[in-house]
């Protein structure tokens, strides 16, 4: 049988094993959605911004490890979508976005809705097609697939002008059974030699720290990893990217790490002789200045992507390969060595370690104790949802003080239970996020951690909540102000809160809530948190906001002191450097 | 220091474009670029011309390399290699410009009462040279091919 542009895009998408679309129809994308009304193997989902569609898909993808897809017609659908590209782009999140775009006889006219997508989509996307033909669709989607899912992810734009999807030319669909493309053969095994090397140096080290980010989840290695720790026994601290991808729970683990990472996190790091970085990318908010990073350590640096090692640090020891291949050949070379670790500095080095968290690690009960006080305090309110949810949601979260506070107090024990954005820090993330987890994952419990700042810039998908009755929590840690915003300019500006204040201008989000059609709940006093919380949770089957007032003044701590600091200089409460 | 990085790339609509891009992304700049169709046409060799220390090479490089397009890469200055340098050049003539040119290979391809177009090739210094004797006041118009590079001996880039 004979179909047409779309109808073979849909049946390529099928063939994917693609679920859902995430989209946004419109003039150069109506044969597409022609096509997606008369087939049944797909959910379209129809949100409200394109850069919702973009996030959402985002979402489902970092929640389940399999990529999304977003669907935006051409001009202003693809330029809204942007931002969500860019968003998986630096969180190497695998997402395929689809736009329309103009017919290809007017392209390059200045045509009514035409951008040059590939254009303004090339600096935030791993790849990006045109199709020219379209007999082409079915093989440009299993290629773009291919280039998503495989090595480092990231997302792949496939722009179809109007005419390739004219409902008129038709074509028998094909599909190949494997995809083969001369210029991009990922390396998956990594060079024995540097497995050797590694193991050499990793078992002889006194004070070792394993350092794993957000490759360790898109990888699927936390099974690997954590047999690797079985058999090291060392301290193990997580990337903003990587918290679930070693048990927050176990003894072994030090929390994050970096800007906002726990004091003993970042202490380990700087006084360590060997870090094994693990599907982490040395980030300008993890190492602090390049220069003074570590400076005892030697660097053994695993990673699918060659362009990231030796990027900001030197590696002492690259090893270029998947994870999950590089950390099981890690630990059946080291199982098989014959030197032994030196157990008493291990030992020691584990005691340094408890004498640091002991000292200025994150107070879980002082802030417990607050609830004595008048007002809320923002770690709190991720304390109790912690308790409401028995540590197992799905955790999304927006931009600011409350994903870090989320970062640090929600223990997560799983991976892909903690969706953020932190490459790119995208306020906006959270809601559409959520939308595309709870699609996934209907009967699991979805919460989106928010600020007052961050859910303004995409509130418009409460509608789109409603269409497709996602029941996901909102928590709203609401101090009134862009958060972090004003703590740096109470740290570095005198306090001059420019433009990050506005609490005569809030609307009444519980109002706003209902009028969505959904449960809106506000708090303004600690001893009203937990009912409130618990009765927001028992309501299974609504979308419930729940409001929080906190306190405005509120810092995060600890934080990195910058510019000429090292990993070991923090300020761990106001005013106070450790 | 100068760098000289040869690049194999499919042949495709917006590769080029790519490479290009990513210089600027990443904050390189391109010095001189030369691309064209080799072998059966459905790939062309790049050659850029950039300036970095060994690391801002190896950065550039390996960000080269991730581009889906891009087939192969290798930088040239790592070891012995041939650079090549092709001009065309309209100026008004002077003994000591013909001589000059003369040497680098040149060959007359027009020559009247104002001016005479001649082509030439050398190693870019030596073409830098050239340009230098022309002089601003003589030169009219040129037109440069960007270093053409090729490893030297049995090392070879190709699919
Ligand atoms: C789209 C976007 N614009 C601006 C910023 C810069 N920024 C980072 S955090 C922040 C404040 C966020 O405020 P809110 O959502 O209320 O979170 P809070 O810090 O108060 O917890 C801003 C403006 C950003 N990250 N993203
Ligand atoms: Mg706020």
């Amino acid at each position: 049988m004979k179909l047409s542009g779309g109808d073979l895009l849909m049946r390529a998408l099928k063939d994917e094993g693609v679920k859902f679309i995430f989209g946004y129809p419109g003039g150069a994308a109506l044969h597409i959605y022609d096509s997606i009304f008369r087939q049944k193997a797909l959910d379209h989902i129809l949100v409200r911004h394109e850069q919702g569609a973009t996030h959402a898909a985002d979402g489902y993808s970092r929640a389940t490890g399999k990529p999304g897809v977003a669907l935006v017609t051409s001009g202003p659908g693809a330029t809204n979508a942007i931002t969500g590209i860019a968003t998986a782009y630096m969180d190497s999140i695998p997402l395929i976005v689809i736009s329309g775009q103009v017919q290809s006889h007017l392209i390059g006219t200045d045509s009514f809705q035409e951008t040059d997508m590939i254009g303004i989509s090339r600096p935030v996307v791993k790849h990006s097609f045109i199709v020219q033909k379209t007999e082409d669709i079915p093989r440009i989607v299993q290629e773009a697939f291919h280039i998503a899912t495989t090595g480092r992810p990231g997302p792949v734009v496939i722009d179809i002008p109007k005419d390739k999807t004219d409902p008129s030319i038709l074509y028998t669909y094909k599909r190949k059974k494997e995809i083969s493309l001369r210029s991009y053969q990922p390396r998956v095994i990594p060079h024995p030699g540097q497995i050797k090397k590694a193991s050499k140096n990793i078992l002889s080290a006194e004070r070792p720290v394993i350092y794993a980010g957000g490759g360790v989840i898109l990888g699927n290695a936390h099974k690997e990893l954590i047999a690797l720790n079985k058999l090291l026994k060392a301290p193990v601290t997580n990337t903003l990217m990587g918290l679930g991808a070693y048990p927050a729970n176990d003894k072994f683990f030090l929390g994050m790490l970096g800007m906002h990472g726990t004091y003993q996190a970042n202490m380990a790091m700087h006084h360590a002789d060997v870090i094994v970085a693990i599907g982490a990318r040395f980030d300008d908010r993890i190492t602090n200045t390049p220069s003074m990073f570590a400076p005892n350590a030697r660097i053994i640096h695993i990673d699918v992507d060659p362009a990231s090692i030796s990027k900001i640090i030197n590696a002492d020891i690259p090893i270029v390969g998947q994870v999950k291949e590089s950390l099981a050949a890690l630990i059946k070379e080291i199982k098989r060595s014959k030197i032994k670790m030196d157990s008493e500095a291990l030992e020691s080095w584990n005691i340094q370690i408890s004498e640091w968290r002991q000292k200025h690690g994150l107070d879980h009960d002082r802030y417990l104790s607050q609830f004595k006080s008048q007002m809320i305090a923002p770690q709190v309110v991720v304390q109790e949802l912690y308790h409401a949810t028995s540590g197992n949601a799905y955790v999304t979260s927006d931009v600011g003080q409350h994903q870090m506070f989320v970062a640090q107090y929600y223990h997560f024990n799983k991976p892909r239970r903690w969706i953020n954005s932190g490459g790119l820090g995208t306020m906006g993330f959270g809601l559409p996020a959520a939308m595309g987890v709870k699609l996934a994952f209907p009967n699991q419990e979805v919460v989106c951690v928010t600020g007052e700042g961050s859910i303004q810039m995409c509130i418009q998908e409460l509608s789109t909540c409603l269409q497709y009755n996602l029941p996901i929590k909102i928590i709203n840690i609401n101090n009134e102000a862009l958060g972090m915003v004003r703590q740096w300019q109470d740290m570095n500006y005198g306090g001059r809160h420019s433009a990050s204040t506005y609490s005569d201008s809030l609307p009444d989000f519980v109002k706003l809530t209902q009028s969505y059609g959904h449960i809106g709940m506000k708090v303004t006093k600690p001893s009203q948190l937990r009912k409130t919380l618990d009765k927001a949770f028992s309501m299974k089957d609504k979308l419930v906001f729940v409001d929080v007032y906190v306190d405005p003044n509120e810092h995060v701590y600890p934080m990195l002191v910058a510019p000429n600091g090292s990993m070991k200089d923090m300020w761990i409460k106001k005013n106070t450097k450790a | 220091m100068k760098r000289i990085i040869s690049i194999l790339i499919e042949n495709k609509p917006g590769a080029l474009a790519r490479v290009v891009g990513l210089f600027h992304q990443r904050g390189y700049n391109i010095e001189t670029l030369n691309v064209g169709p080799v072998f059966d046409g459905s790939y062309s060799r790049m050659t850029v011309t950039t300036r970095g220390t060994e690391s801002d090479v190896e950065q550039i490089t390996k960000q080269i390399n991730k581009i889906i397009d891009v087939i192969k890469v290798s930088d040239l200055t790592e070891g012995e290699h041939h650079e090549y340098e092709f001009i065309l050049a309209k100026f008004k003539h002077t003994d000591k410009i013909l001589k000059t040119l003369k040497a680098l290979n040149g060959k007359i391809h027009e020559k009247n009462k104002e001016a005479m177009v001649m082509s030439a090739w050398g190693s870019s210094s030596e073409i830098e040279l050239a340009i230098k004797t022309i002089g601003k006041t003589n030169l009219i118009e040129l037109v440069r091919s960007g270093s053409l590079g090729l490893h030297e001996g049995i090392k070879v880039l190709k699919i």
